[in-house]
């Protein structure tokens, strides 16, 4: 695709309007009645909405073999990174005014935050190696096994999610679904590959995908 | 000899290739703000602004408290009350939706009148009240009470209503009489939350004799000086303002005099989370979070939550020798 430096562009600036439009919300005192509630819960469901596309990437590209798609995926996960520090930063903001210590002691008063806390701490080594050159340096089929990671820390994200609710898990229940199809969809796609020459699919240093 | 094959588009046909470059860079731009436009209409689909307020129907010789007695009393409470827009636009009606921005939409259409409410059970003289005769009973009074939240966040609110005490007086609790229990509305059809199995319906609530003769526990028909909104729990619910929010049961449409504990909706749904005295406690905690501190609407950071919400003084001997873990 010659035209792949413009789509990220495109993805680039689109991922960015949930933040602009918050911000400009912010600004004009339209959060709501809880702006901070409002701003943690929308952060954290955008780190999750970033991680699942992300996730689609991958069984996208198998069953299309549009293969470009994983030009896109880096960012897509950098983004469900950066909502990730983003609701991090709410919480640790506005919930814990920036007091470290009382922070570690909530996390053994609020399972749910512990789990969350792991999502995020599991996504740092993943943000951290996301460069070419850490692919080049870690070698691609150890890159990848790391890279696994990020299925722990999506469904530690949704278990997050559902165990914070308190009684109404209908959306928790459809982000839960959503990720059973990612992964579940992953399982399948390799029930078939074993029966047709396997095959590794690795990025290159060079941002081509070889099949 | 050479044969020559002739071009399929004649040169000057050909678009000139500054032309081209313009073109091309005009649909990116198009492309570009047509997808960041339609990201933007999804997320304010998602997030949709609250609309304006609508003016509501005042009541007329509400009387206002004396804030000298407010130190014995309890009320009205010292602090700055939550903007009428926060108080009416951030609800937790489940009946509606389970989304707390949302409720006012969704509940805008709610009509509430006429209305009836009826007493019944372990009285002398069972009635059902229409609701215009129930507001006679007694003098409406503006009660600024706090609220607390279970979820951590608190608001204050001048309430319009009167002691509920007043009601129970009129129909005459007889001497086995112990509980109170009250019923929301079940009408699936005003009440569109009622077609999920969110919660079990009706929303039933309850207290404790002693609790609901109290004098800080009013039944609340108005709030600012206005007739509750659809949201708020209109025409009628209960404010015990030293307990957890969802103690005030809204849209009541019975109050049924009973000797045993009743069941309550909440610690029906989970029992180890939501007991049936919920007691505003900073010590006791949720099972899954702390209730030491809370949000106050309107203020960023974070206060801390005192014990009975700061009703201590008036409700503490309701609870003289009871252990308030076990009886959360």
């Amino acid at each position: 695709m010659k035209d792949i430096k413009f789509y990220k562009v495109v993805v680039f600036i689109n991922s960015l309007v949930p933040l602009a439009l918050m911000a400009w919300d912010w600004y004009q005192g339209k959060l709501g009645a809880n702006p901070v509630e409002f701003l943690t819960r929308t952060t954290g469901m955008l780190t999750l909405v970033f991680l699942f596309i992300s996730l689609a990437v991958t069984p996208l590209r198998k069953l299309t073999s549009i293969h470009w798609l994983i030009q896109f995926r880096r960012m897509l996960g950098l983004y469900a990174f950066f909502y990730g520090f983003l609701h991090l930063l709410t919480y640790v903001w506005f919930d814990r005014s920036f007091n470290l210590r009382s922070a570690v002691a909530d996390i053994s008063a609020r399972p749910f935050i512990a789990v969350g806390m792991l999502g995020f701490f599991l996504m740092v080594p993943l943000a951290i190696t996301s460069t070419k050159g850490w692919i080049k340096r870690m070698g691609g089929k150890r890159w990848a096994r790391l890279h696994k990671l990020v299925y722990v820390a999506a469904v530690a994200g949704v278990v997050h999610f559902w165990m914070l609710v308190k009684s109404d898990t209908r959306l928790p229940l459809r982000f839960a679904f959503v990720l059973a199809v990612l992964l579940g969809s992953r399982l399948f796609i390799n029930q078939m590959r074993q029966k047709t020459p396997p095959r590794t699919l690795i990025p290159r240093p060079g941002g081509e995908v070889k099949p | 000899m050479l044969i020559k094959k002739p071009e399929d588009i004649k040169s000057s046909e050909i678009t000139p290739k500054k032309l081209y470059v313009t073109r091309r860079a005009f649909l990116r731009g198009a492309g570009l703000l047509a997808t960041t436009a339609a990201t933007g209409f999804l997320y304010r689909q998602l997030n949709a602004i609250p609309e304006p307020r609508v003016e509501g129907e005042k009541f007329v010789g509400v009387i206002k408290p004396d804030p000298a007695q407010a130190a014995s009393s309890g009320y009205p409470v010292n602090e700055k009350p939550t903007p009428f827009e926060d108080i009416t636009g951030y609800n937790n009606f489940y009946e509606f939706t389970t989304d707390k921005g949302d409720v006012a939409k969704v509940a805008a259409g709610f009509v509430s009148r006429p209305w009836t409410v009826a007493v019944e059970g372990l009285v002398n003289r069972p009635k059902v009240f229409d609701l215009d005769d129930l507001l006679k009973l007694a003098p409406l009074e503006e009660r600024v009470y706090r609220m607390r939240c279970v979820e951590g966040w608190s608001m204050v609110i001048p309430w319009v209503g009167f002691p509920l005490n007043k009601l129970l007086s009129a129909v005459e609790p007889n001497s086995s009489a112990r509980f109170v229990q009250f019923e929301t509305l079940y009408d699936p059809r005003r009440m569109p939350g009622q077609n999920t199995g969110v919660l079990d319906w009706p929303y039933v609530e309850g207290l404790r004799l002693d609790e609901a003769l109290h004098p800080l526990t009013i039944l609340a028909a108005g709030l600012y000086g206005e007739r509750l909104p659809p949201q708020n729990g209109a025409p009628l619910r209960l404010v015990v303002p030293w307990k957890y929010g969802f103690k005030g049961i809204k849209a009541i449409v019975k109050i049924r005099l009973v000797r045993d504990q009743p069941a309550t909706t909440w610690s029906a749904a989970a029992p180890r989370e939501y007991g049936f005295y919920s007691n505003v406690n900073p010590d006791v905690s949720h099972p899954r979070w702390s209730q030491a501190r809370e949000t106050r609407i309107g203020e960023y950071g974070r206060r801390d939550t005192l014990l009975f919400n700061g009703y201590a003084e008036q409700v503490g001997h309701l609870y003289a020798g009871m252990d308030l873990r076990a009886n959360f």
